[in-house]
């Protein structure tokens, strides 16, 4: 039995197999109970007050920021930014330094594995600016080759927009490689970090990425708090993305100027309590240790490759190595449409995603309208693996096939 | 019924051997259905004659639930008037958001099968989709 899994309420229902970890993480109960505690103990509106609940409010919020500005191994705690996600984290970078640094004929350079919320932004840049959206194709596993890099980010590339691991594929990138390759010609490189940050240790200098971002959900803390990391000059140079309250330092009838980074980007009453529930997900990740993880998801997407590929009818894309998955599985049946084999596998309480996994462009290229995917977390087991590929082998059965 | 019954027991026949599934030579009546969210992606022919509906075919491609449901549909429709064939499709609409009454659900005959989808909230579009298109292109020839 995996020691880390009585942690986590919802998992202690030992009839349901959560399979579908990268749409979003599980919660273990200190995550819950930081929040809780905020609101019983300490919560008023941060940043403003001058009593000492609003003040403590304010503490644990910036600690939050220190505490993620470790995990990321960033120079300061004012390079990051808390958001309500990853979307909104890329949009802001759009939004802000993409409208301010993207003209009439610049190339935007877009990895077609990318989520549609790395990819909507830029499409939003590029027509307002006139500029042109350069697609970096990947092999049929997933891999960009060091060809394809060189050839498509050029002297016309204002911005490289990348995730770090493909939410379909699982596929991880040299990301310092090709930040180097965009800073040479002058670009700057946007990392989504939605798939990596969960999974592996990240240091945004050792990547020299000039831009990161993160889900909280996907990491084990709440639902609507994100993270953006900039490189403070890069921040410091742009203009604000949402405007209003607590972003401001002075303010007339005409005119106002802006608060310093971080603030600037945090318009309004800001999600703190979320951000705390962030700060204890990061140390509870900090103690299960990103050794454990890689390890463990490792071996657990080895032996479901291995299960699934004794199945006749089963299609496995992406890598044949179960190291380069991230615990991202995505398949398909023969005769099977995505939605219907998730039915059949919710009717064995086994939770899986099937779709189009809001990346279209890849599927596209894949040349299927949906697959299956199956993405997995250390806290699951061989156990749960062995009952998957065992309702899996139905599937077939029961839409109809002989077996 | 489960939702393996009902696979087994009406979707998987509908879908693996339907038997409207392929494309009329001059139809009066033609559109397309898409689900842009899963790819359920069907186009529907009606022949209508004096507002008979004298024959019917779909193509296309989409999940089981998707095409079983179109299939029994034209089972359905296939000779009623297009009042007539208007009238299921509101019963069948209603029956999957769990607002039909027992007689009404019966006149559904097989897709009648189909009730317990009002509890997978995923699926009501994949059920409704041959319906959908069906009311539309009715109610577009009448404006």
């Amino acid at each position: 039995m995996n020691v880390f899994r009585q942690d986590f309420p919802i998992l202690k229902d030992p009839d349901y197999i959560y399979f579908d970890n990268a749409a979003t993480a599980q919660k273990p109960a200190c995550v819950m109970e930081a929040i809780s505690k905020f609101y019983e103990t300490e919560n008023a509106n941060p940043l403003r007050g001058l009593y000492k609940w609003s003040v403590m409010a304010t503490e644990s919020y910036e600690a939050a920021r220190e505490k993620v500005a470790n995990f990321l191994g960033a120079r300061k705690a004012s390079e990051i930014v808390f958001t309500r996600n990853a979307t909104e984290s890329l949009n802001l970078i759009a939004y802000s330094y993409g409208r301010a640094n993207v003209n009439e004929g610049d190339e935007i350079v877009v990895a077609v594995s990318e989520h549609h919320s790395n990819i909507l932004p830029w499409q939003m840049v590029a027509k307002e600016k006139n500029a042109k959206l350069v697609w970096l194709e990947c092999d049929e596993n997933g891999y960009y080759s060091d060809e394809e890099l060189n050839n498509k980010i050029t002297s016309k590339t204002r911005i490289v927009a990348i995730a770090q691991v493909s939410n379909v594929l699982g596929v991880p990138k040299p990301i310092k490689k090709i930040a180097d390759i965009a800073h040479s010609v002058g670009a700057v490189i946007v990392v989504d970090g939605a798939q990596s940050a969960p999974h592996m240790a990240v240091n945004v200098q050792a990547m020299d990425a000039d831009f990161f971002v993160f889900s909280g959900h996907k990491l084990m803390g709440p639902m609507g708090i994100g993270v953006l990391y900039g490189k403070h000059e890069l921040l410091n140079d742009m203009p604000p993305f949402l405007t209003g309250g607590e972003m401001i330092e002075y303010v007339t009838r005409e005119n106002a100027t802006y608060a310093e980074i971080p603030h600037k980007f945090e318009a309004g009453t800001v999600n703190a309590a979320d951000a705390v529930g962030l700060a204890a997900a990061i140390d509870y990740i900090k103690s299960v240790g990103f050794e454990y993880i890689t390890e463990t998801e490792k071996n657990l997407t080895a032996l479901l490759m291995e299960e699934m590929r004794a199945i006749p009818h089963v299609t496995v894309y992406g890598s044949p190595k179960a190291k380069d998955h991230c615990g991202i599985v995505t398949f398909n049946i023969d005769g099977c449409h995505p939605h219907d084999v998730s039915s059949i596998l919710d009717a064995d309480h086994i939770c899986i995603r099937a779709g189009h996994h809001c990346a279209q462009p890849l599927l596209q290229y894949m040349n299927v309208n949906a697959t299956c995917r199956a993405s997995m977390y250390f806290y699951n087991t061989e156990d749960e693996v062995h009952r998957f590929a065992k309702s899996l082998a139905k599937v077939r059965e029961e839409l109809g096939y002989g077996s | 019924m489960d939702l393996k019954e009902m696979y087994r027991e009406i979707v998987n026949e509908h879908n693996l051997h339907p038997t409207h599934k392929h494309a009329l030579d001059n139809p009066t009546l033609e559109l397309r259905g898409v689900n842009p969210s899963c790819g359920d992606d069907i186009t529907l022919q009606l022949m209508v004659e004096n507002d008979m509906i004298t024959d019917g075919a779909y193509v296309g491609q989409g999940c089981a639930i998707s095409q079983a449901s179109a299939d029994m549909m034209l089972d359905l429709v296939i000779g009623k008037s297009k009042d007539e064939a208007l009238k299921v499709a509101d019963i069948f609409m209603r029956m999957i958001k769990n607002e039909a009454s027992e007689e009404e659900i019966e006149s559904l005959d097989e897709a009648a099968a189909l009730q317990n989808i009002s509890h997978m909230p995923a699926r009501v579009k994949c059920a409704q989709l041959g319906w959908r298109t069906m009311d539309e292109i009715i109610k577009g020839t009448e404006n």
